[in-house]
């Protein structure tokens, strides 16, 4: 009887998530004490805020089984427009207003032609990713933008002492985790995604939630835009390109499956988020090879999602029903 | 007082019909009983009382109001639950938000309508009392046994206070004593002037349960009445169409001395302990015991999908390795599952190509190793016409869409292909009706009798007598007892099969 190692197994597993965390901080911090300064640790939250918002977003709809591959195509296209219209004279807060709008428009679009006319998830995003990059190519002329200043005060604007990439932040974060986990809608999605035929038949209005969260996607995939150009201060032809990864890794380290059903958005998603910008911020302070960037963070996603599926395969080996003492 | 009355109900698909001119009255208190083969229209009725799906023509009414759901949720709405077939639970959510996902407690913060859990909890937990399952409503559902599931199932359906309750096959996965608790929950239902259609292949639990019984054949009905009217026999011929003289055809064959399958000293810890026993060519074998005693799991492990720590298994004096299903089925097994659904079928495939699937490995030829398709598709019309499915709907039609019977036929069908000198059949008639079966038993018969051995492991003990030249007697993973055709007595095998027993739950 080998009871106890296996429960000790089956936390350690469970949490692996915060472990990988709590290894990469303790890694950089040893090997530069600069990185655990406060100053270091916010400006990690800062620069993984608008990732995370969008990894938000993308975790609604990974929870439902599907994906959207459009996201960062969304950022640029919203931001584009919102640059042009406050270069053009009009005021910010329409700007801005106009970006949510966007995300919405094509949260919305996604959701018709998934919902209503039943093309694949990853075919329609992949579409109306290229869409929308194209179309802001076009508004921009392929050219950066700079914005005015009007959008660095945003972006470096404090409300009690708390920076606004932060606060925006910490209440999409709230507000999603509170749907997720305590309400009706939020149970229903980890419904749909578990089984689609079973929730129609339970009586769950399955077409209206796949439809909600690509809308959600979409508008959090904006406000992920307006947090991070509000950082940059200007609007390049790059911007927003391949944010749709960023996002889909962010889940799955966070335990999200791609399968649907499973997946947190509080600590998942968000600490993946904020653990791919560790990693980068700390190999800054390192002043590694940027070069090798990516290959890290493709080792450190690799190493959780292995350690979730082994997760997995240890509770089902201790579901198992037994039949005789062993 | 009638509480439902519908008539000359009529439903067809795309040009074939389903149901035709049905008409019963339902009084409140009472219990329906509906039996009939696979096909004959039973699920389809249902599903148009449950507002799964519409009627093409007819009348209903509730309470003398007539009643026409859209969809399940005004049936819902209307007093009338449904208890699927197959389960609709959703394994990642917890007991208590399964039983109310769509009908939460809430409470509003700020505006917001969050889940009131405590609420919940208390809730749930009633619902739990009412049908004997003590569960933390907090557990998920993927950690329940398929019995805690059914009844699981059960309480969300009493959850919406119905005044109707439809059970479709619910004792399939039950253990004996879980179905005395579902039996005594519907007659309390009863009690409380709610009605009851129960539908079911088990017609012994059919007449047991029923006040009125309602015989369909190919949509149509072919007896009605109140349940003392009806005897066994006379239920199966009405619903069949023509006597079936013997309910088990007739052994033709000696077993051959010679040993075809032979396990010695097999053990894994906590499931299986000590299975020693030969099956020999042309021998059909039972293997009894309740559920969790060990059957399935032993079949499993014969054919390499679970692993063994001790112990040798033969096939033809030659040892098989652990852990290959390749390898047995290259060397002549066949395992029949008894989860069609999830692990016999891809059911999204038509019948030829869930057909072809076991042999298609051995028609690839070439350096590419291409499939000969038509060579295949030959051979696999040969053994739908064998196990007499229907050759103009091979091609083409998803098996999802055929009743229990023909897809297990198909599974059957799959493996006859290849021509097995060792079958390992795990509940061949579990959810099928009177006829299939009947062909089923005739296609055991006819292996045997080209000297082909199988193995059958069913929970019916009469299934085994009528069928098997040796029963052996599982209990706690052990062989409890073996009995041979002469010494046959379903109470001593039941009693082996209990012996010092105490049924183990998944926990």
């Amino acid at each position: 009887m080998n009871f106890l190692p296996d429960k000790i197994l089956l936390r350690f597993l469970a949490n692996t998530s915060w472990l990988l965390g709590v290894a990469v901080f303790l890694f950089f911090g040893v090997l530069s004490p600069r990185f655990l300064e406060v100053a270091n640790l916010v400006n990690i939250l800062i620069q993984s805020s608008s990732a995370a918002i969008v990894a938000i977003g993308m975790t609604f709809v990974l929870l439902t089984g599907g994906i959207d591959l459009s996201v960062g195509a969304v950022m640029f296209l919203s931001a584009v427009v919102a640059g042009k219209m406050v270069l053009s004279g009009l005021p910010l807060p329409l700007a801005i207003l106009a970006i949510m709008a966007i995300g919405i428009v094509i949260g919305c679009v996604n959701a018709l032609f998934i919902t209503r006319l039943k093309i694949l998830a990853f075919v329609v995003t992949l579409a109306t990713l290229y869409v929308g990059r194209g179309l802001a190519l076009m508004i921009s002329q392929t050219r950066a933008m700079n914005l005015p200043e009007t959008f660095l005060h945003i972006g470096s604007a404090r409300l009690l002492e708390v920076p606004f990439p932060i606060l925006v932040f910490a209440v999409v974060l709230v507000s999603s985790h509170l749907v997720l986990s305590r309400t009706a809608y939020g149970r229903q999605i980890y419904a749909v995604g578990n089984d689609l035929t079973s929730g129609a038949k339970a009586g769950i209005p399955v077409f209206r939630i796949q439809a909600s969260v690509y809308i959600i996607s979409g508008f959090l995939a904006a406000v992920g835009g307006i947090v991070s150009v509000a950082q940059l201060g200007a609007v390049s032809p790059t911007f927003g390109n391949q944010r749709e990864f960023a996002a889909v890794a962010a889940a799955v380290l966070g335990g999200t499956s791609l399968f649907g059903g499973r997946g947190k958005v509080f600590p998942g998603t968000i600490l993946g988020a904020i653990l791919i910008q560790a990693v980068e911020n700390g190999l800054v302070i390192l002043n590694a090879d940027p070069y090798i960037y990516p290959l890290i963070t493709a080792s450190i996603i690799f190493l959780a999602v292995l350690l979730d599926s082994l997760q997995h395969q240890q509770l089902r080996k201790l579901a198992r029903r037994k039949i005789r003492p062993a | 007082m009638i509480l439902f009355e519908c008539e000359s109900i009529s439903k067809s698909f795309i040009g074939s019909t389903v149901l035709q001119d049905i008409g019963f009255s339902l009084e409140a208190g009472q219990v329906l009983g509906i039996v009939g083969e696979n096909g004959a229209g039973k699920s389809t009725l249902m599903n148009i009382l449950g507002g799964v799906l519409e009627a093409d023509t007819g009348q209903m009414r509730l309470l003398g109001e007539s009643y026409a759901p859209k969809n399940p949720a005004e049936a819902s709405a209307r007093g009338i639950a449904f208890i699927h077939q197959e389960l609709n639970l959703f394994t990642n959510l917890s007991v208590s938000e399964n039983l109310f996902i769509t009908s939460f407690p809430r409470r509003r913060i700020a505006g917001i309508g969050l889940i009131h859990r405590t609420r919940l909890r208390e809730a749930a937990s009633r619902l739990l009392d009412l049908v004997e399952l003590p569960l933390d409503p907090e557990i998920l559902v993927e950690r329940l046994s398929l019995g805690e599931r059914q009844l699981v199932e059960i309480a969300k359906a009493l959850s919406v206070d119905a005044r109707l309750i439809i059970f479709d096959e619910p004792t399939t996965s039950l253990t004996s004593r879980e179905s005395t608790r579902l039996f005594a929950i519907i007659e309390r239902l009863c009690a409380e002037r709610r009605s009851v259609v129960y539908i079911s292949h088990v017609l012994d639990d059919v007449l047991r349960l029923a006040d009125h019984v309602l015989v369909l054949r190919d949509g149509e009905i072919v007896g009605r009445g109140p349940k003392s009217q009806f005897e066994l026999g006379q239920l199966v011929t009405l619903m069949v169409g023509r006597q079936i003289e013997q309910l088990y055809p007739p052994r033709c064959s000696v077993p051959s001395p010679e040993v075809a399958l032979e396990l010695k000293e097999v053990s894994q810890p906590g499931i299986i302990e000590n299975i020693s026993f030969h099956l020999h060519k042309g021998e059909i074998l039972g293997i009894a015991g309740l559920m969790g005693s060990g059957r399935s799991e032993l079949a499993r492990i014969v054919f390499g999908l679970e692993t063994h720590a001790r112990g040798t298994i033969l096939l033809n004096g030659k040892p098989l390795p652990p852990r290959s299903p390749k390898e047995c089925v290259r060397r002549g097994i066949a395992f029949l599952t008894e989860n069609r659904r999830e692990e016999g079928l891809l059911m999204d495939w038509d019948i030829a190509r869930n057909l072809a699937l076991v042999q298609a490995p051995f028609y690839a030829r070439g350096p590419a190793r291409l499939i000969r398709d038509a060579a295949l598709l030959e051979r696999v019309a040969g053994t739908a016409g064998k196990v007499r499915l229907d050759p103009s709907i091979l091609q083409g039609m998803a098996v999802k869409a055929l009743s229990g019977g023909n897809q297990q036929k198909v599974v059957l069908g799959k493996w006859l292909v290849g021509n097995p000198a060792v079958y390992l059949l795990d509940e061949p008639t579990r959810g099928i009706d009177v006829g299939t079966r009947y062909e089923v038993y005739r296609i055991i018969n006819q292996l045997a009798f080209t000297g082909t051995a199988l193995l059958v492991i069913s929970s019916e003990i009469e299934e085994l007598m009528g069928l098997c030249d040796r029963i052996l007697v599982m209990c706690r993973g052990e062989i409890a007892a073996s009995f041979e055709r002469e010494q046959f007595d379903r109470e001593a095998i039941l009693r082996s099969a209990l012996w010092n027993s105490h049924e183990f739950s998944s926990g």
